[in-house]
């Protein structure tokens, strides 16, 4: 994560009144995109002088909310890791090709490095945490277990969170299927055979919940 | 990431201006949607905008099948495009495109008009560490030319740049005579697919039609006879999770088997969407039949030109014209 230099969020939630006021508060000037919807940007929009390095960001993150000032260029992932300390999802590539940092958004698989945390406010982040109900772990959790589904581990939560929608979706119907719909999730230590066959035991339990 | 401000505008027309501000400069503005390959770039230091305006919630994200054909809002996801029910039955080509592109992750995450708008994905482009790339740095050069070019073009190419275009969805849309619904500072327009990706020429740099601050506001695609027998056929180096090294979209009327009238694009091959009217021409009133159809075919390579490592793309292509325009026809 690079230092902040000093980017601002103008956020839809502000009003002209808290936007003042935060300006206050910080010396800043955080920019108002909405101050006169429909009209061009304001004149001072080229002034973005804000020295002010963050704006508050509300995450809802397996339920809870939580709201933090994030530097723009916070990703989703770095958000989870970085400042709410859920280390469950890792980030591999940061460029959206290895999948372990999959995580659910409104109940279906994203790779959380290529969503900035500031756009994802209001949306419901399900991570590897708030998958098993307290000591009861998640069927595909379980079926991990069982059938030894990973070697180093690095790519497991991912594996495990895209598994859950793989089976949500219906895409698991076949080892084939599952492949196919699993290709966003890469295993450098090989252990796809049995990660696909811990998605069938658990889309066995689960069953399939076909959507649209 | 470089340091940038980011905009959450209420309203599209407060977007738009702040995008039509900074003119044909994109380092002092761009818009985010989906941000599957936005968010790529900004890691990759590729693109480096003062300000970023979102799109999220300005854009519409319905898909309406009717009589007339389909209206793709620019920010419906490609999974969404891909499951729905009437595109599957009579758009079938859109579908295939869609689920052979990316990842289940990003086919969630990604949208109709980024989709169209991503960049390309040679490896100089999106590697600030090679100087030379007159689409990234306009005047510096090109490094695939003389460099490793097997995944690039061989159609629309020009001495400053060799670059192919990523997207599958365009590949299908562009043979289904889609067209772009814009908004922008002077209101709205439409545009046909066909025309809205520009050919690099000697401004690669400049990949589309669309003026300083103008949007995807939707994607229209008539309805045809040929549209329900289509298919997108896709050549790649895995079996899955990979762009094009050579594809085709195809969609075919049929009289018994005679090919009334066919619609052929390429994808992997084109700096931009590639249409290939010759070979269309040339199939109508053609039968289905292996010898007739590779004749046709042939025709896609006129005006070809390999750069060494990708010389293969010229056969290849024909041969995926030629397997596609098979697959097609059988479907009933």
């Amino acid at each position: 994560m690079e230092r902040a230099e000093g980017p601002t969020i103008a956020g839809s939630d502000f009003t002209r009144r808290d936007l003042l006021a935060a300006a206050a508060v910080t010396g800043g000037a955080l920019v108002g995109a909405d101050f006169m919807p429909g009209a061009a940007p304001p004149a001072n929009a080229q002034t973005t002088a804000a020295e002010s390095s963050s704006a508050n960001v509300t995450l809802r993150v397996n339920g809870a909310e939580h709201s933090l000032p994030l530097d723009p260029r916070t990703t989703l992932l770095d958000a989870l890791r970085e400042h709410l300390h859920l280390n469950g999802s890792k980030k591999g590539c940061g460029l959206g090709q290895c999948g372990a940092c999959t995580v659910l958004m409104d109940g279906k698989r994203v790779k959380s490095c290529l969503s900035l945390a500031a756009l994802v406010e209001g949306r419901e982040i399900t991570t590897i945490e708030g998958l098993a109900q307290g000591d009861q772990l998640h069927p595909l959790q379980a079926a991990f277990i069982e059938r030894d589904a990973f070697q180093c581990g690095y790519c497991t939560s991912g594996q495990i969170m895209a598994g859950v929608a793989c089976i949500a979706e219906g895409h698991a119907s076949s080892p084939q299927e599952i492949r196919e719909w699993m290709s966003g999730n890469i295993c450098r230590c090989g252990a796809y055979d049995n990660i696909v066959a811990a998605i069938q035991d658990a889309a066995g339990v689960t069953g399939p919940a076909r959507r649209g | 990431m470089h340091p940038f401000t980011l905009e959450r505008p209420r309203e599209l027309s407060t977007a738009i201006a702040f995008r039509a501000q900074a003119g044909r400069n994109d380092a002092t503005a761009e818009y985010i949607a989906g941000g599957t390959d936005m968010v790529q770039l900004l890691q990759e230091h590729v693109r480096r905008p003062e300000r970023l305006v979102s799109l999220a919630g300005l854009l519409d994200n319905r898909i309406e099948v009717g009589p007339g054909g389909l209206r793709l809002g620019a920010a419906a996801t490609m999974a969404d495009v891909a499951a729905h029910p009437a595109i599957v039955e009579q758009f079938p080509v859109i579908s295939e495109a869609l689920l052979n592109s990316a990842s289940p992750q990003v086919r969630n995450q990604a949208t109709m008009g980024g989709n169209l708008l991503q960049r390309t994905r040679c490896p100089y482009f999106r590697d600030v560490g090679y100087a030379a790339c007159n689409k990234r740095a306009p005047g510096s050069g090109c490094a695939a030319i003389g460099g490793e070019n097997r995944w690039h073009a061989v159609l629309g190419t020009t001495d400053s740049c060799i670059a192919a275009h990523a997207s599958d969805l365009a590949v299908a849309l562009v043979a289904l005579d889609a067209a772009v619904e814009a908004s922008g500072p002077r209101g709205q327009r439409t545009i046909p697919l066909a025309e809205f990706h520009r050919l690099p020429g000697d401004t690669p740099h400049i990949e589309t039609v669309l003026e300083p601050g103008e949007v995807i506001a939707a994607i229209t695609v008539p309805a045809s006879p040929a549209a329900r027998r289509s298919h997108y056929l896709k050549v790649r180096d895995r079996a899955s999770f990979e762009f094009a090294v050579v594809s085709a979209a195809v969609a075919v009327d049929l009289d018994g088997a005679r090919i009334r009238r066919a619609h052929v694009a390429l994808g992997g091959v084109g700096t931009k969407p590639w249409r290939v009217p010759r070979v269309e021409a040339a199939l109508a009133g053609t039968n289905l039949e292996p010898a007739a159809l590779r004749r046709t075919a042939a025709l896609a390579a006129e005006g070809a030109q390999g750069r060494g490592a990708n010389d293969f793309k010229i056969e290849l292509m024909q041969r995926v014209i030629v397997r596609a325009v098979e697959i097609a026809g059988v479907r009933t």
